[in-house]
């Protein structure tokens, strides 16, 4: 159960979590913005709410692992990891660049905290798979939650993994889809069709939840709902808007992986700060 | 002489071992436990075997994911489907963050034999090779198998290791000791070199016994680990030779032979090369043996090809 203080606190936490993704882009430089936009209140509910997580021990065995499936969004994972302090805030500047911890898609093996590789779209949720079925070779009592785009259950492996984790009975895993509806082209519905989403996964047997993905309270009763899951794995559909929070951004595929202008930027800059100062009131 | 065995067989004996001493070895299949004989461990150790089904992506990415947890696991399937199917999870989560994650591919090559050219891994070795991190083992019968089953699981980072359904004479006797990287000479040999792995290590042995018949001296390396590749002993014995030879189950394109070629080629003088395999093409339905007798890789045309190059060369 969360308090209104403490939506009250994880919004302001959200707000300058979509900060710092706009601030270590930049202007004239190809980034995702969308995607990541889109996942920030999801991000910011798992490692600022839900999660078991010791920052200053991120490889601490008996963790709650957040697998992040739709690899391009790994500037929300960033920010989080740096507003916690595995890693200073001033490396998020450093984002892309030649000789930098954060790579453009998640890899374990240079970044603390991030905890697969993924970046190929798909393949994520058959890995946090891995990471659940592990702990209970190991005996453990960890969670893993998984992010996974919309577009990205175009990939068949998906698919696979989602029948496993039945199988299986991983009560210990969580994913979560950010449903923003957009793809890097165009709606995620051309090409194939998505819809209806909620019914598919849970004709598969996963117990599912659908949440306004970027309602902080909706979120967090989710998260704790799928907790009490015992063998069954949860799904949370989170309906979200790509862009969310820079208005020109907003529900547009074009700013999927685009560079802004100056001007873009700063007016970017200035939404997201107005929206931290209404947070902090 | 022990009877000629199938890799696999020794791959399934030495999994059961293995699993009794290392407690974080772990198994996944994906429905072909008793073809690739995982069905021995599965047997022992119910609670860490995971059958995920027909999806091999799925197999592999589930495997990163309890590697990246302290676990080792050991992932099963065909040759073809493991190393096609999973390429690219293999890249991107295994070899990438260098995961030990132990992929074996069984049944590989012609000798796959009646299934024809779908099944019939002849490019596996070059998908693996090309991969960074990626280890590339293809022991040559039972005894080597064992070994190099055990050796994977101290190996730290991720390996591919391919496996036979064809059976083998014994090469090696109990008192071998594989270790990764490391060739081998089988038997000495001035005039002509050939290395070989696999199925083929038999083949060449065979081939240069009847060489000696026709006055040729014709010496067998064994290259059971083909990356990384045995540079030091590969440049002296060709060094030494009029012809070297690389025989392999597999395409010349990108596995042992290329990897000989890419090695001497940066060698002066070098020996002349004379790369046997699948010359760039498909394989086909039929009998192991009549697909590596059409294909020269019998001890019969390993000879013929040897002696009509040395011909050319004189």
């Amino acid at each position: 159960m969360t308090s209104q203080s403490q939506i009250n606190a994880l919004r302001r936490q959200a707000a300058e979590l979509r900060w710092r993704i706009v601030g270590m882009m930049g202007p004239n430089k190809a980034h995702h913005f969308g995607g990541s936009l889109s996942a920030a209140d999801i991000v910011t509910a798992l490692y600022f709410y839900r999660m078991r997580y010791d920052p200053a021990n991120p490889t601490w065995p008996d963790r709650d692992r957040f697998v992040m499936s739709k690899g391009h969004s790994v500037p929300a994972q960033y920010a989080a990891l740096a507003m916690l302090g595995v890693f200073p805030l001033e490396e998020l500047a450093t984002l892309k660049y030649l000789g930098s911890r954060l790579q453009g898609h998640p890899a374990m093996h240079y970044t603390p905290g991030i905890e697969a590789c993924t970046g190929a779209l798909g393949e994520g949720l058959s890995f946090a798979n891995g990471v659940a079925l592990a702990a209970r070779v190991q005996k453990k009592s960890y969670r893993v939650y998984c992010l996974l785009g919309d577009g990205e259950l175009h990939e068949g492996q998906v698919w696979e993994a989602a029948m496993t984790s039945v199988k299986q009975c991983l009560g210990n895993l969580v994913a979560i889809i950010d449903r923003n509806r957009l793809k890097a082209m165009d709606a995620t519905e051309c090409g194939k069709i998505l819809d209806p989403l909620a019914p598919r996964w849970a004709s598969i047997g996963w117990a599912v939840k659908e949440v306004d993905g970027h309602d902080m309270a909706a979120l967090c009763d989710a998260l704790d709902w799928a907790d009490g899951q015992v063998d069954q794995p949860s799904m949370i559909i989170a309906n979200t808007v790509k862009g969310k929070g820079v208005s020109f951004m907003a529900g547009q595929a074009g700013f999927h992986n685009a560079p802004i202008t100056e001007e873009q930027y700063r007016q970017a800059v200035a939404e997201l700060e107005l929206a931290m100062k209404e947070q902090a009131q | 002489m022990r009877d000629s065995t199938e890799t696999r067989f020794a791959y399934g004996e030495a999994l059961l071992e293995l699993g009794k001493r290392r407690p974080e070895v772990v198994v996944l299949d994906a429905d072909l436990y008793r073809s690739t004989r995982t069905v021995v461990f599965r047997d022992a150790f119910p609670h860490r075997f995971f059958d995920v089904g027909i999806s091999e992506a799925d197999m592999v990415s589930t495997a990163a994911g309890m590697a990246a947890c302290g676990l080792i696991p050991y992932c099963n399937s065909f040759a073809m489907f493991i190393t096609g199917i999973c390429y690219m999870p293999i890249r991107t989560q295994i070899a990438y963050p260098s995961l030990p994650v132990k992929l074996v591919g069984s049944s590989y090559g012609l000798t796959q034999g009646p299934d024809g050219a779908s099944h019939q891994s002849l490019e596996d070795i070059a998908l693996m090779r090309g991969l960074p991190n990626m280890i590339v083992v293809s022991p040559a019968d039972d005894i080597e198998t064992r070994q190099a089953t055990f050796a994977l699981a101290d190996w730290p980072g991720p390996a591919y290791m391919r496996l036979g359904r064809y059976p083998t004479p014994p090469v090696f006797d109990a008192d071998y000791q594989f270790v990764i990287g490391k060739a081998k000479w089988l038997r000495e040999g001035k005039e002509v070199v050939v290395f070989a792995s696999g199925h083929t290590v038999a083949k060449a042995l065979a081939a240069a016994e009847a060489l000696a018949q026709d006055g040729v001296e014709a010496g067998v390396v064994n290259v059971s680990t083909i990356k990384p590749l045995d540079e030091a002993l590969i440049k002296e014995a060709a060094a030494q030779a009029a012809l070297a030879v690389t025989v392999e189950e597999h395409s010349i394109i990108g596995g042992l032979g290329s990897a000989v070629a890419e090695c001497l080629a940066e060698t002066r003088p070098a020996a002349p090369l004379l790369r046997l395999g699948v010359r760039d093409c498909f394989g086909e339905s039929g009998l192991a043996d009549e697909l590596m007798e059409k294909h020269g890789l019998q001890p019969k045309g390993i000879r013929a090809s040897i002696i009509q190059r040395l011909a050319l060369l004189s």
